[in-house]
């Protein structure tokens, strides 16, 4: 046999799975967002129509973009700036331990994204676990609103996405190779300026990479909201969460979701020109 | 320097841990409440034991992803054999990456309008379905990792000396791969007993469908109870534990997602 076609051969069911069970899907649902809900639910698939691309621009559903927007942004940040200098800290720790702490900062990862987020409950709410030790020490005498609002949904968010985070650019700090810090430091920069001009450029593909999925991933998140916004805080992942299993209009549900594919494309191909850029800046 | 910047990662694991800590702590506290300790006492697991829903909704979860973690680890392995061989495709690679990415409510919306739409009954076999797309995909990334440094000439020498494409598989490249093979079994049953929207969306009406992380969400939204701590530290323990194991099969080799 050919080698071609036994690699084809090879590749053919998995392929086939995954074209019918995600890209058929995911087209089907392209397809729905040009039709209308019909009178009774299910789709009319009488005429096709640009009515709920209209809608989704809406003021109110468009608000909801933003706000999903810049709530997953704002946790991206955060991300970064907590999962940067743990990085930077697992790389310069002593060689036999890295593989350990690395191994420990992504352990949390792989546990119930539910039970992770049920734990902050347990630690935010009237009568949890902060409020009661701050009352305690006498530090409040009232409880704070902590859960139930953005504050907690972008906690919950960081500390569920950190770990990726710590992982991607520990990956690029590690292929980075130290002479280039080494050398900037002989020839009279300061440790700032070294990281600022050459480590910090050098791993913009592990940062990018790390700020693309914390962003993809809080921008149509589902639970999070949900448990930790307690239903005051709309963002897309519930809003087409609502059009399928409440409002039943599932061509409004799929144009949302339409449009978040549109979003989170843009985000890896900024990532894709991120890295690419970071290639050829020492290319 | 290099203090600020271990005071950080020690403030980082504590952020990462306390909140797993807080939860396996209340879950043996005997009045089940934050506010105070009032003794030891292993009671809501008792109670968890004597749960039905809980029960029966955790054998289907284990149920989904034994076949799924079965089914995504055989094509998977197949798939990331033939991509390794193949031309570079940048599309197919791009295909094999979506699942990881694409959000789970979007995957779980168009499975569930496409099932609808072929008429298809939904259950657990739809669950498993489901979960077979992103654990085939992440199955794939893993044994792809170990391929990298696989050294093909192996598999050259097996078939110069008569070997055929079979044999040379079972004898040379399955022994090799194996341990890949196993760690990403691990990891993809770890994400599908874990996975909660997308087979929320594609289990159908009825409690015969629930799979554990679905009782666990409906648990959660009635409120904080001690059975619900008790129920996660078990959850917790299990996925360390196969997470553990798979990074001792792999060597150090972790992926991400």
């Amino acid at each position: 046999m050919p080698p071609r076609l036994i690699s084809w051969l090879l590749m053919a069911p998995g392929l086939l799975w995954l074209t019918a069970l995600m890209i058929v899907p995911c087209l089907l649902i392209f397809i729905l967002a040009f039709f209308e809900r019909g009178t009774y639910g299910g789709i009319d698939w009488s005429a096709a129509t640009l009515e709920n691309f209209a809608r989704a621009f809406d003021h109110l559903y468009f608000s909801i973009f933003l706000d999903s927007a810049r709530i997953a942004l704002i946790a991206t940040m955060i991300a970064l700036l907590i999962g940067y200098p743990a990085a930077y800290a697992i790389m310069k720790a002593p060689e036999r331990w890295q593989t350990s702490l690395l191994f420990l900062a992504i352990l949390p990862f792989w546990t119930n994204y539910l039970i992770r987020t049920y734990a902050w409950i347990v630690l935010l709410n009237p009568v949890g676990v902060i409020n009661n030790v701050l009352i305690y020490l006498g530090v409040i005498s009232q409880p704070l609103p902590l859960l139930y609002n953005e504050f907690a949904v972008i906690l919950g968010l960081v500390y569920n996405y950190t770990p990726f985070v710590i992982l991607a650019i520990y990956s690029a700090l590690q292929r980075l190779d130290p002479s280039y810090a080494e050398a900037s430091r002989d020839l009279g920069a300061s440790a700032v300026t070294t990281f600022v001009r050459i480590t910090l450029p050098l791993t913009a593909a592990g940062v990018a990479a790390g700020a693309v999925f914390v962003f993809v991933l809080s921008i149509g998140n589902f639970v999070t909201p949900d448990l930790l916004g307690g239903g005051k805080l709309q963002m897309i992942g519930n809003l087409i969460y609502d059009q399928f299993l409440t409002a039943r209009d599932w061509p409004f549900g799929a144009t949302l979701s339409g449009l978040l594919i549109a979003l989170m494309m843009i985000a890896l191909f900024m990532q894709a020109v991120a890295t690419g850029r970071a290639r050829g800046d020492h290319a | 320097m290099p203090r600020f910047l271990n005071l950080h990662l020690g403030a980082t694991f504590a952020f990462l841990y306390i909140p797993i800590a807080v939860l396996i702590v209340l879950s043996f506290n005997k009045a089940g409440l934050p506010t105070a300790w009032s003794g030891f006492s292993v009671e809501w697991y008792g109670r968890l034991a004597a749960n039905p829903k809980i029960l029966a909704s955790a054998w289907n979860s284990v149920i989904v992803a034994t076949i799924s973690t079965l089914i995504a680890t055989v094509l998977g392995t197949l798939l990331a054999l033939g991509v390794e061989r193949a031309n570079p495709s940048p599309a197919r690679d791009a295909l094999l990456f979506a699942p990881m990415i694409v959000p789970d409510i979007v995957l779980a919306i168009a499975l569930l309008s496409f099932f609808t739409l072929i008429k298809f009954t939904l259950g657990l076999h739809s669950i498993i379905l489901a979960h077979v797309v992103f654990n085939i995909a992440f199955v794939c990334a893993v044994v792809r990792a170990r391929l990298k440094g696989f050294d093909w000439s192996l598999t050259e020498v097996s078939r110069d000396l008569g070997a055929g494409h079979l044999v040379t598989f079972r004898k040379i490249t399955l022994p090799l791969i194996l341990p890949s093979v196993i760690a990403a079994a691990l990891l993809a049953f770890t994400l599908s007993i874990d996975e909660f929207i997308i087979a929320y969306f594609t289990a159908g009406a009825g409690q015969a469908s629930t799979t554990l992380p679905m009782q666990i969400y409906s648990m959660i939204r009635f409120g904080v109870t001690p059975e619900i701590n008790a129920m996660a530290s078990i959850v917790m323990a299990v996925s360390f534990v196969l997470v553990l194991l798979a990074q001792r099969l792999n060597r150090g080799r972790m992926p991400g997602a």
